[in-house]
């Protein structure tokens, strides 16, 4: 009996398990579909020709994303500066450089890095960061493209340094040690053997990271100067803009659900989700395509 | 040692090592560099936030327009939105990594729920605040409520959840579940008594991070359960309530004239939160790396 009614609860678990297993599908589905289904209809409130034009305003019904979708670009491509390079050469330090001590010291740092909340970043970027560059600079105002591009590099760096430092730390040390034997310095070893065989990490390890860092909202809304202007030129960097996070978040609390507004709202969501999922997708064939490539040579 | 060679040329080996001693250094420096601004805030951060914490600060109701008074609102707010955040997502996570470790075959549906495990992880926080409205707001008519956006952060918090604890379950011994099917133990008995068991420490680090994440994020909670001020504590998990990301946001950038000194306490007790969180996650990985005897 007691058996019995073990295999039946074991049976029950065993559903829910599976269940739960497939939430994740069925999540992402949801907010597609909802995404979707709020965020077409814009398609259909404001002509195409409107919706791709260079001007938001939506008082007075003018929807271009375009100033709001180059913001976005502008503040990732400035991030990408700061964070590609600092984040992979501190994942370099710490994994073939730094004395073990040191390593254990920075990692935990990092890992705090990446756990402050974005409205900390972006509370210390207005007290701190934005009055420094606009002085230093002699901007008229501090909180710029490039204020916000400091601190997203920020936001960025752990993720780069910790997927890095995973990639490089799962080069065999045969291949260092293939390399000192051939009479090759620590230094060369590591841009010409190491750095070269973890570079699909590498670069999952900088996709992921702007990623992350196109999708942040609070610290470049509260840091950007939020004036949705097309940047005219190279110079755009250090002046005010906004981008697509920030538009949603600044905006949706105050428009009327179902007014074109919220649906334009909901499809800059939507081109939001698409990108990110591009950036997912291509992520994960590359780490496939790497899980592929260490069989074989395995084999 | 080289031997450096008479016609006065410093031998290609010894150039390649002082070559090498500049490159450590700078890459030595950049490192530093980077992670000097780190402590630089923390520090920054206490110094500056320290002399704002007091008993009152902590445990008053906000009063003069947010001016003066405690933030008792808002710590409990993120404490309540924590606990939610964890009743859903804590149970889900740890069934969906129970079941990609046990039970998934290798195949091309696996493979789909990993990548939209990846894709959870990816999606902005303001889409994850965009959905929660349009979902649990608006369409299950939760209203703007604890309930919408504890919900709304535990699909964001699955992801690190999962993925850290299917980790943990991977590292129990292949042979630990075959010694206990062979004792006569189901496959759920064999989960139960030994995989968990052997794994708490690992899903902890999980749980303590993901929760970390949720407690101090904004973005998902704008509009989903986030109120901009409110006299009193929420009564039930329908109602809507402060938050400290979100009023550490409000006080910092839509209140004119907010004292800075309320700013700074705000900021210090936010990040100490955090920080926190983070030691606890530590302990917990250092322990269950001590812990595994096999």
């Amino acid at each position: 009996m007691a058996a019995k009614s073990q295999k039946i609860t074991g049976a029950l678990i065993t559903k829910g398990i599976q269940f739960s297993g497939f939430s994740s599908i069925l999540f992402v589905l949801l907010i597609m579909f909802f995404l979707f289904y709020q965020g077409i209809p814009a398609l259909f409130d404001v002509p195409l020709g409107d919706l791709f034009s260079q001007r938001w305003y939506p008082i007075e019904s003018l929807y271009g994303i375009v100033p709001l979708i180059l913001g976005s670009l502008i503040v990732t491509l400035g991030a990408s500066l700061i964070a590609v390079p600092f984040g992979v050469i501190t994942a370099i330090y710490i994994a073939e450089i730094a004395p073990r001590w040191l390593a254990e010291i920075m990692k935990p740092l990092v890992e705090l890095l990446a756990g402050l909340p974005s409205v900390v970043l972006g509370f210390l970027g207005i007290l701190i960061v934005s009055p420094f560059l606009r002085d230093v600079l002699n901007l008229p105002t501090g909180l710029t493209a490039f204020t916000g591009s400091l601190l997203l590099g920020g936001i960025a760096i752990p993720t780069i340094v910790s997927i890095s430092e995973d990639a490089l730390k799962n080069v065999p040390v045969s291949y260092r040690q293939g390399s000192y034997a051939l009479g090759v310095t620590q230094w060369q070893t590591i841009w010409s053997v190491t750095v070269p065989a973890a570079r699909r990490g590498i670069l999952t390890a900088i996709m992921l990271g702007l990623g992350r860092t196109i999708g942040e909202t609070m610290t470049v809304m509260m840091v950007t100067g939020n004036a949705p202007v097309m940047p005219a030129s190279f110079m755009a960097l250090f002046m005010p803009i906004r981008t697509m996070t920030a538009t949603i978040a600044s905006e949706m609390g105050e428009v009327a659900g179902g007014s074109p507004h919220y649906h334009v709202l909901f499809f800059i969501g939507l081109i939001l989700f698409l990108f990110t999922l591009a950036v997912n997708i291509v992520v994960s064939r590359i780490s496939t395509q790497q899980l592929k490539r260490s069989e074989r040579i395995l084999s | 040692m080289t031997k450096i060679p008479a016609s006065g040329n410093a031998s290609p080996v010894l150039k390649q090592l002082i070559f090498q001693q500049i490159g450590f250094s700078v890459v030595t420096a950049l490192a530093i560099l980077t992670v000097l601004p780190i402590i630089a805030v923390l520090v920054y951060i206490i110094y500056l936030g320290a002399p704002a914490i007091s008993w009152e600060f902590l445990t008053a109701m906000p009063q003069n327009g947010m001016r003066s008074g405690g933030i008792w609102p808002a710590i409990v707010g993120t404490f309540y939105l924590t606990l939610g955040t964890a009743i859903f997502s804590v149970p889900l996570g740890v069934a969906s990594a129970i079941y990609l470790s046990e039970y998934a075959p290798e195949n091309r549906l696996t493979r789909l729920i990993r990548l939209a495990i990846i894709n959870l992880a990816g999606v902005p926080s303001v889409v994850y605040g965009l959905f929660g409205l349009g979902l649990f707001v608006i369409f299950l008519n939760f209203g703007t409520s604890i309930l919408s956006a504890s919900l709304t952060l535990s699909i964001m918090t699955l992801p690190v959840i999962i993925s850290t604890t299917e980790e943990a379950l991977r590292a129990v011994p292949q042979s630990f579940r075959v010694v206990s099917v062979s004792l006569g133990a189901t496959k759920w008995q064999t989960i139960r008594r030994i995989v968990l068991p052997q794994s708490t420490a690992g899903i902890l680090t999980g749980v303590v991070l993901g929760l970390e994440r949720a407690a101090g994020e904004t973005a998902p909670i704008l509009f989903t359960g986030a109120a901009f001020f409110l006299p009193r504590l929420p009564n039930s998990p329908l109602d809507a309530t402060m938050a400290l990301p979100y009023h550490l946001f409000v006080i910092s950038t839509q209140v004119p004239g907010m004292p800075i000194q309320i700013q700074y306490g705000t900021v210090l007790v936010l990040v100490a939160f955090v920080v926190l969180m983070n030691i606890i996650a530590t302990i917990l990985r250092s322990r269950a790396r001590a812990r595994r005897s096999w």
